[in-house]
Order: structure tokens, then sequence, then C-alpha cells
């Protein structure tokens, strides 16, 4: 039987920043010879002998260098799996790591479930008949852990709107089937522009969510991170704090960050630039405006915004400015930091949330969008509880398990381009004009790949959709 | 005492549609075969809706025709009205629905049995069925083995036998609702079988109750049509067999009649909700959410301010109309107040009440594919029994279940057909894996290859299977393969013709409000656009008579006559392939793949105890459905996708060991 080929990185997870990502499978030299350049721009991988290691850069669709790296090469059978392995040995960090698997799997790899190389080397008779059943347990119980980190990771935001995607998808198949199932009873007409309308929608959260990935960007130009804050909340400290160096001018008097600092940190291998701005209040003095535009400007570009509150002082309108600011972008990552300058307690997150409510951010939607931490910039505490917050963040869909890493992250974009894809083609049938039975197939896909994600698997979801929202014949 | 005993090959326990197509097929293949019924005069008989076929279930009763069934047949003579339904859908949805005159459909199919060889018709009411342990196979250690070995009458009769084949429908134990009386008869008033589910729990077969219901039946004289719109048949009737001749079967139609509930109706039902047998918690079976009684409609569909109500003939020689839409089993004068509250019904004459009908059957995961019990060899189970609903549903169940019987008897290989080739498939298939909790009806949205599973092509992709079996003729044979050869040359012929952009075809492409060529383009491609169809491009395809004229010639020299129907049939299937040939072939992949998972067969003596790292839920569900394929272990729920790869490696280990 013909096997795909498959992708993982196959290394622990390091600050080091090293790691190796392995390809197996009959196409894994072909794959790995497209996006693997000499430094004379050559790609040789087809041709080289098996057992030989050659350094070089990987390359994107643009030609862009991502990662200076070392390419082994391992022909069948003599290799883990007995397949065709390719394995690349990166540097530049977990990041560029999880950009050149999505290379790697663009350019027809599929990202390996968990325990797969094992289970590979097992069917090719690599590993003895007497270790089948510790690969059976590892399956079993590496599943069992993504299963669990995939659904911690994504109690957040995440799930809740993948779930009201895939309601609304099946809601459409279900009013199609059961007019199929049903036509004298459900009809159809002027149904195809009502779902292409539907699906515009659709189409823009899907698209939305993919956004929200780490993207070349990022790992170009690392996370962008602003840190907001009125006037002399200790923004500049925490960036201090962060940096580890007295960078920024920290004074008792408002408004002694003019301009904007930037700083870069490597936090666990994610670049994270940090950006201080001075505190967004409407002010006279034409220095510290222009400072509190860019701000703005900052805000709306960062990838990740940090709120730094002062407890000791009551909300005031420069807060309710940043929380519409904050509004306003939403879907961005967002970390409030209750920052206590020693002094008494005034606001807590009660408050906060509060405030939110007043500008029309529900109670649910507040604290599945904003993590809530409470740090002291005077004696450095919860800084620990940051990094970890901002690690879970962005490297949150990487689970290390004993021999591979699996990024989930990856996989979750994939099935969302997958069901983004889909809609298209519901959206191109609708074009041209086809029957509306055509429309379900493509739907249902959408709606598979979505429940990928959240580990959901189909069954009876549709026929139960039918009978619980269309009243059916006889 | 003295007592009859006979000796056959083959026990039909019922005659309604699975009991019918069952015995036929056993008959047909020549095994000695006696179909039991409670009564002769009501062989196929229809019990519910006067119709055949409706969505998705038109493909099944094409399908039963393809294998060599005999519904499709009986309907082509007894309709007397036909429509295509979802015609303006896509092609793979189009279904087939006539009305039947039902005592005409009856009388038919009795006629059938009555004359076919090998088969005896016995009214009797089957009490026991007869068996014996049998020593356990190599491997099957693990399950109790029981050999059927005949069945016994109410009246002391014996039948010795190889196979049964029980097809009880709603009679086990039946009881019927109207309010509050209650009357422990099967559908119609005939009578209730209730001996035989006893012996079947000594067998070790669990029962569970499931209910369904009917509507009233109505003097047509008591009806004013003026105020319902009338429901015509289609000009053009498409017989359902593929062995009958449209041109034989058009005639004049009966019509049907549209009116809708109201407010009115819904507020007598709803301020009698207390007398409803299923509110009031009288009726433990579960009912159908397809099928749902007027009562559920009101309650679950409150928002909605009025349903449909379809007033369809019984038949031509009877006044009867039965009333679609409205079935129900509240007290006949709650019946009567809510059914005159309908336009058109406000003087109506109720001939027979609505009621609901409570019965026992099984799970159907006690099954195997084939339909045979798993634990005992020889018996076989189809219908209603098995929790489905619908006649067609049931005579899919009883070919399938007859022609295993007989395959077993005749020692062949067991037709099991899967989910990518058919309808019965995803139908028997659904049966034996699911939980299901209510009865059964087949629904297109339950075909994930529905692309490829036309009502069109049922011919194409199961005749053949039919033959094999031995109920499809030589003739019938060499006609499909007539029919695919032409197809195939067509084909290939409309894919191979290019057209150059030159002025006679921009011409004709413009006339037709099509975008010109900027590069040669075949007659194929111009078929797959929107605005053009197999006939339409008919004007810039010079060739076309004269090279069909060749592929007829060499058809008929290798096969057999091409007829006009043939034709029609051909060019049909042309166009549709290749109209929707992207997503076909994208379809055809995805069969690829689960049949793949369906070949790998998993050995029937497999210890899931000796599985180790199953989780504990997927242990328990495969050791209570015993799939025979990964395939159909994948689709029990319970049973994860690392449940699979754990037996997949199990498996593979255990064959290395081997």
């Amino acid at each position: 039987m013909k096997t795909d080929t498959i992708a993982a990185v196959a290394t622990a997870m390091s600050d080091s920043g090293i790691g190796i990502i392995r390809i197996s499978g009959e196409e894994a030299i072909e794959i790995a010879d497209k996006i693997f350049q000499t430094p004379g721009g050559k790609h040789i991988l087809k041709n080289v002998q098996s057992h030989t290691i050659h350094y070089g850069y990987v390359v994107d669709d643009e030609l862009q260098k991502l990662d200076e790296v070392m390419v082994s090469v391992l022909k069948a059978p003599r290799s883990f799996t007995a397949e065709d392995t390719v394995e690349i040995n990166c540097h530049g960090g977990i990041l560029v790591m999880q950009k050149i698997l999505e290379l790697v799997c663009k350019s027809g790899a599929r990202l390996a479930e968990p325990g797969e190389f094992t289970k590979r080397a097992f069917l090719n008779g690599r590993i003895d008949l007497s270790k089948a059943e510790a690969v059976m347990d590892m399956i079993s119980s590496q599943n069992e852990y993504a299963m669990k980190s995939s659904f911690d990771q994504l109690q957040g935001k995440l799930s809740v709107q993948i779930k009201s995607l895939r309601d609304e998808i099946i809601y459409e198949i279900a009013f199609i089937e059961s007019a199929l199932d049903d036509p004298e009873h459900i009809s159809l007409d002027g149904f195809p522009e009502r779902l292409s309308e539907k699906l515009q929608q659709i189409d823009k959260k899907i698209g939305g969510l993919i956004a929200t990935f780490i993207n070349g960007k990022m790992i170009k130009n690392g996370i962008s991170t602003v840190i907001l804050g009125k006037p002399n909340v200790g923004k500049s400290s925490l960036l201090n704090l962060m940096v580890g160096e007295e960078r920024a001018i920290v004074t008792d008097i408002a408004g002694t960050t003019r301009d904007v600092l930037q700083e870069s940190i490597n936090l666990h291998g994610i670049h994270l630039n940090l950006i201080d701005t001075a505190g967004i209040r409407d002010t006279e003095d034409t220095v510290e405006k222009i400072g509190v535009e860019r701000a703005r400007k900052y805000a709306e570009q960062a990838d990740l915004i940090l709120y730094v509150v002062d407890t000791s002082e009551k909300l005031d309108d420069n807060d309710r400015e940043i929380i519409g600011l904050l509004k306003n972008n939403i879907e961005k990552n967002g970390i409030i930091l209750l920052n206590k300058n020693d002094l008494d307690t005034l606001v807590d997150e009660t408050d906060i949330q509060k405030e939110f409510e007043k500008q029309g951010v529900n109670c649910d939607t507040f604290k599945r969008n904003f993590v809530i931490l409470k740090t002291s910039t005077k004696d450095g505490s919860g800084m620990q509880e940051l990094e970890e917050a901002v690690k879970n963040m962005f490297l949150s869909g990487i689970i290390q398990n004993k021999d591979e890493v699996i990024i989930t992250n990856l996989r979750h974009k994939e099935a969302l381009q997958e069901a983004y894809d889909s809609i298209h083609l519901v959206q191109k049938s609708i074009a041209d004009g086809m029957p509306e039975d055509f429309y379900s197939i493509d739907l249902m896909s959408a709606y598979k790949a979505l429940g990928l994600i959240i580990g959901e698997e189909v069954e009876d979801d549709l026929v139960e959709e039918i009978f619980s929202k269309f009243c059916m014949g006889k | 005492m003295p007592e009859i005993r006979e000796k056959v090959d083959v026990c039909v326990i019922g005659a309604g549609h699975a009991g019918c197509e069952a015995a036929l097929a056993c008959a047909r293949l020549g095994l000695e075969t006696v179909i039991f019924t409670v009564s002769v005069d009501s062989i196929a008989l229809m019990p519910c809706n006067p119709n055949v076929g409706g969505s998705s279930k038109g493909h099944l009763v094409r399908e039963l025709d393809a294998l060599g069934g005999e519904m499709g047949k009986n309907i082509d003579k007894t309709f007397i009205q036909s429509k295509m339904l979802n015609i303006s859908k896509g092609p793979a949805v189009h279904s087939l629905r006539a009305q039947a005159d039902k005592a005409e459909y009856s009388r038919a199919m009795r006629k059938v049995l009555e004359n076919q060889e090998h088969l005896t018709v016995k009214q009797a009411e089957v009490c026991e069925l007869l068996s014996e342990e049998i020593a356990a196979g190599k491997g099957e250690e693990n399950i109790r083995r029981i050999r059927i070995t005949g069945v016994k009458t109410f009246t002391g009769a014996i039948y010795e036998c190889k196979a049964v084949v029980l097809c009880t429908g709603t009679y086990l134990n039946a009881r019927c609702l109207c309010g509050e009386a209650i009357t422990y008869t099967g559908p119609n008033g005939l009578q209730a079988a209730t001996h035989l589910s006893d012996s079947l729990e000594k067998l070790g077969i669990p029962l569970r109750r499931f209910k369904t219901g009917t509507p009233a039946r109505m003097d047509k004289r008591s009806i004013d049509f003026t105020k319902m719109e009338e429901q015509f048949g289609d000009e053009r009737i498409v017989p359902f067999s593929f062995s009958t001749n449209p041109e034989e079967i058009q005639k004049e139609q009966a019509s049907c009649w549209l009116t809708y509930t109201n407010e009115e109706t819904h507020n007598i039902i709803r301020a009698n909700l207390d007398r409803s047998p299923i509110y009031a918690g009288i009726i433990e079976g579960t009912g159908p959410r397809y099928c749902p009684s007027i009562e559920d409609k009101v309650v679950k569909f409150a928002e909605k301010e009025r349903h449909q109500v379809f007033i369809e003939p019984e038949g031509l020689h009877t006044n009867e109309m039965y009333v679609g839409g409205m079935s129900s089993s509240m007290p006949e004068d709650v019946q009567l107040a809510m059914y005159r509250t309908v336009p058109g019904l406000e003087h109506c004459k109720i001939v027979r009440n609505a009621y609901a009908i409570e019965y026992d059957c099984i799970n159907g995961k006690q099954l195997d594919p084939t339909l045979e019990f798993k634990h005992i060899k020889g018996l076989f189970s189809a219908g209603q029994l098995n929790g489905s609903s619908g006649y067609e549903e049931a005579a899919s169940q009883g070919l399938i279940a007859g022609i295993n019987a007989a395959m077993e008897i005749l020692e062949k290989d067991t037709l099991v057909l899967d989910r990518g080739e058919s309808y019965i498939g995803v139908l028997i298939d659904d049966l034996v894996t699911k939980d299901n909790r209510e009865p059964y009806r087949m629904m297109t949205s339950r075909a994930e290859y529905r692309l490829l599973l036309r009502q069109d092509n049922a011919d194409l992709r199961l005749r053949e299977k039919g033959y094999q079996i031995g109920l499809i003729s030589e003739k019938q044979m060499k006609e499909l393969q007539a029919k695919k050869f032409l197809i195939e040359k067509e084909m290939q012929r409309l894919k191979d013709t290019l057209l150059g952009a030159n002025k006679e075809v921009q011409d004709f492409l413009e006339s037709n409000g099509s975008s010109t060529l900027k590069t040669a383009a075949s007659l194929a491609e111009l078929i797959c656009r929107p605005e053009f169809d197999y006939e339409k491009i008919s004007g810039i395809d010079k060739n076309r008579s004269v090279s069909m004229e060749e592929f007829i010639q060499e058809a008929e020299e290798y096969f057999c006559p091409v007829s006009r129907k043939l034709l029609d049939e051909v060019k049909e299937q042309v166009e549709i392939e290749i109209k929707y040939e992207g997503y076909i072939l994208r379809q055809k992949r995805q069969v690829e793949q689960y049949q793949k998972m369906e070949e790998k067969k998993i050995p029937k003596d497999l210890d899931y105890d000796d599985v180790p790292s199953l989780r504990i839920e997927a242990r328990q569900k495969l050791k209570e459905f015993r799939p025979v394929s990964v395939g159909q272990a994948s689709r029990i729920s319970g049973v994860s996708p690392a449940d699979i790869s754990v037996l997949l490696i199990y498996l593979e280990h255990h064959s290395h060991s081997r």
C-alpha cells in the first residue's frame, strides 16, 4: 500500500532554538528538495547519496531564506521508519521550525499523527514485534494527552468561535437536506442567495481566525507587543523588568516616557518586540501628543497588547480610552496586568470587567478574550506568570512528547484553511448555478475540518439537526 | 399426537414487503421455500401511506430492481400517479415516487408469489423457532453457536429447514392505540403474532418496543376538493424497474390534493394533549421523528402556523382517501374535531381512525451485515423487525436477507453491499453498526457518497452483482454490457472531439449566450458549461449521429439489439457523468479511501481483551458489536481514531505471528 509522506518536529523543545524536523515517506526527498538550497542556490537533494549531510538554507515560496540548516538524507530502508527520510537541523528557534514545518506540509507532506513515525517503523518491520504493545500504549496515551492539551488550550475563545461556526454550517446543511428529503414540505426558493450572504460572514470569520495564527511576519520581525496604560502606571518599569536593564526612563512624574521605546527580548524562542508608549491621555503637550497618537497606531498593529492598570488609583478617562482601544482590537491577544505599586488597592478585576461592560463587552466575552494577572513592578512579582501567559498564547499549540513535538497550532491552521477553501467551493457552486444538493458536499467538508480542531467527530450530527430544527414529513 | 412435518430449504416468516422479496429470491435461486403469513389476503399490504418511493426511498427501489427484486416491477404494474421528485435539484437527489393502488399492489404481488416455482404460500402463525446447539468452530469458543433447524406453527405443524428469514414487521406483540381505546392487533386490525417473541428471547435475542402511526382514511364523498390545491403526476412517466418499457406505462393518472392545518386545528390538539396516549405516557415505544404525529408537530414546532396535509387516493376502486401529514393517536372524537378544522375536510367522514401501533423489534447490532444473527446460524432478519420503517427499507433488507440465506445454503459467497456502492449498503450498515433509538428511515443525507449512488445508475452499480447471484438473466446482463459500452464510447468521443476557435463555433457560442473560445475546447468541456447540456450542443456536434450509428453497430455485434430506451439511458449517463465529473471524481477518491478500511477484515474470533491499550469504552463497544472490518469498527460510536490505530497494529501483529 502506498503511504503518504509525513513530517513533524522530532526533537524536544528547548530555548536553544535548535531542533530537527523529520520527513518520512516516498516523497520525503522530493519535498525536502523543493525547500532546500545550497549556498550556491542549487537544489541537489534528489541526486545525493544516502546517509549524507548537506549545508544550506530553507527558502520559502518567495525565495526568502528562512533558516540556515543542515540536512541529512537517509534512503529506504536504512532509516528509523525504513522509508526515505530527510532530517532538517534547524537553528532559528521554535517559531522558525514551525514555519519550516508549515512549508514542508505545503510542499506535499502531511503533519504526522502522534506516534506515527514509531508506528511506521513498526509496520515496516523496523521494531521488534515484541514491542508492539509498547507502541500501542504510546499511541493511546499520546493521543489522550494531545486531546487533553488541545482541549485545555481550546477552552478559550477559539473553541467558542469554532463551535458557533460549526453550528451555523450544520444548520444550513440540515436545511438543504431536509428540503431534499421532503421537497413537498420544505422549499429552497431563494435559498442560494441567502446562503451566499451567510457564507460571506462565515468566510470572514474563518479568514480572521487563520490570520490570528502566527504568520511569517511575526517570525521574521518578532511578535509586536505594545504596553498600554495611563501615565506613570508602571509601563516603563514593566519594560525594564522584562528586558532586564534600565532602558526606559522611570520617574515618578507622569508622562516621562515621551516617545515610544522599543526593546526586543527572546522568550523561549519567541522574539517579543516590546513597545512602551506614552500614556494615552489627551494632552496639550505637543511632544506627548505625538506619542499618544503613535501608541494608538501601535496598538492597532500589535500582535499582543499588555494593558497595565494601577490598582492604587481609581479608573479614569485614560483607562476608559484604553479599554475602548482594547475593545476595538478584541481579536488580538490581550493581557491585563493589575499592577500594585505597593499601596492601597482601589481597583480589582471586577471594576475592570464592569468598565468593559459599560462599553458593550459582556462578562463572558471579557473573560474569554483577556488574561488577567496580578503583578508588582516594584518587587517583580507576577513576572513569571506573565512569561507563562505569553508563552501559552504563542506556543500553546506545541505539545511535547517523548520523541516528537507536535505542533497542533499548525494542524488547526491547516484545518481552518481546509474549511476556508471548502466554503469558497460552495460559493463557486452557487455562482456556477449548481443545484443545491451540491452545496452540502463542501459545506460538510468545512464542518468536518472545523471539527478536527475541537476534536469532535461528525457521527449523527446532521440527522439530529434535521430532526430538531425542521419539521419533516408524513 | 399426529402432526404435519415437512422438509424445506427456507422458511420466510411474514409476507410483507421484506418477506415477499426474501421468499422470491430464495425460490428463484432454486430453493424450496415456504412463506408464512397470518392472512393470505394481506400479502404485500400497505397499511400506511399509499405510495412507493420518495426521496432516497426511490433509490432503494431502483437498487432492489437492479439486483433482481420485485418491488419496482410490481409498482410499475399498479401505480395510479407518478412523480420524479427534486427534478430542479442535482441528478443525485432526483427520486421517483408513485401513488399505488393498494389493493392492486397487494393482488399483483400475491399473483407473483403464487405462481413462483419452488414457493409455497401458507397461512399460519409461526410460534416457535426450532434450533440445536452446534460445536464451536476453531476460534469460535467466545461465541455461543446455535443452528436453526425449523419452525413450528400455532397448529403444531413443523417445517424443518436450513434457514429462516424473519420478516415479522409490526406484528410481534402488536397493540394499536386510538386515544384511550387499545386493541391488541397488528396493523389494520389484523391478528397480531403473540407467541414468537418468547421463542426469540429464549434464543438469546433481546427485544425492544418501537412505535409508529398512521393517519385516518376519509370517505372521498365527504371531502370538498374545491378548497384544496390539485397535485398532478408528471407528464412523462418514468418507470421504477429497469425492465419496464416506459412506453407501456404512460397512462391517465389520479390526482392528489393539498390543504393545510391552521391555528384552530392546533388549538384543539393542544387542548386535548392529556388525552394523547403518547403525552399521557401510555405508549412506551420510541417513535420516529421523521414522521411525527400531528400532535408532535404542533408541540415541537409550536412556531409554525400551519402544516401541509396531502389527501391521497388509496386506489381507483375505493373511496378511501389517505390524509398524509396528520397521523395521530388521539381519541376518536378529538380526531374528528381536528380533521374538521382543515379546509375541505369540514364535513369529512372518517372511514378508518388514525392510530399508533407498538411492536417488538430487535436491535440491529445483533446482526452481521449479511442480516444473519451473529450467534445463530441460519437465522436471518429483515424489515421493521430490525428497527427500520418504510416499505422500501423493508423490501431492500428482505432481498439481501433472502439472498444471503440462499447463499449460505448453496455454500456460495454472501452479498454485502457497502456504503460506497449503494443506499442499501448504507441502510444495512447503519442498522447493524449504529445504536438506533427510533425506527430508521432512509434519508438522502445518510449517504456520504450520494453523487455516485444515483437512481439513474443503479443498474450500472448493481446489476452485475444480481447476475452473479443468479437473479438477473443473461439477456439483462447483455443489455447492461451494451449500455456500459456505449456510455464509454460516447464519453470518450466527446472528450476527444476538439473544437477550434473558428467563426462557426464562436457564433454558435455567442448565439447561446456562452463566452467564446480562446483556445480549442472539447465537446465535453462545453457540456460542463452551465448554459449547455448534451442536447444543446448537438448543433456543433456534427459527427454525433454518424459515430453513434457506428457504436450501436458494434454494440449489437458484441452484445444485443440496442433499443430506443437503452439509447436514452446512455445519453442521460453521458450527460451526468460529464457535467459533474469534477465532483464525481472527488467522491470516487473518497470511496477508495473508505473501501481500504472496509477491506481490512477483523477475524471473527478476535478476543478484544487480548488487544492491549484499547480504551475501556472502545473495548466494550467492540465486544458488543463485533464489527467485521476495521472500517465498520471506525463507525461505531465510542471508538476513537486512536483505538483504530491500536487495532490496526494489533491485527498486523496478529497476521505476522500466525
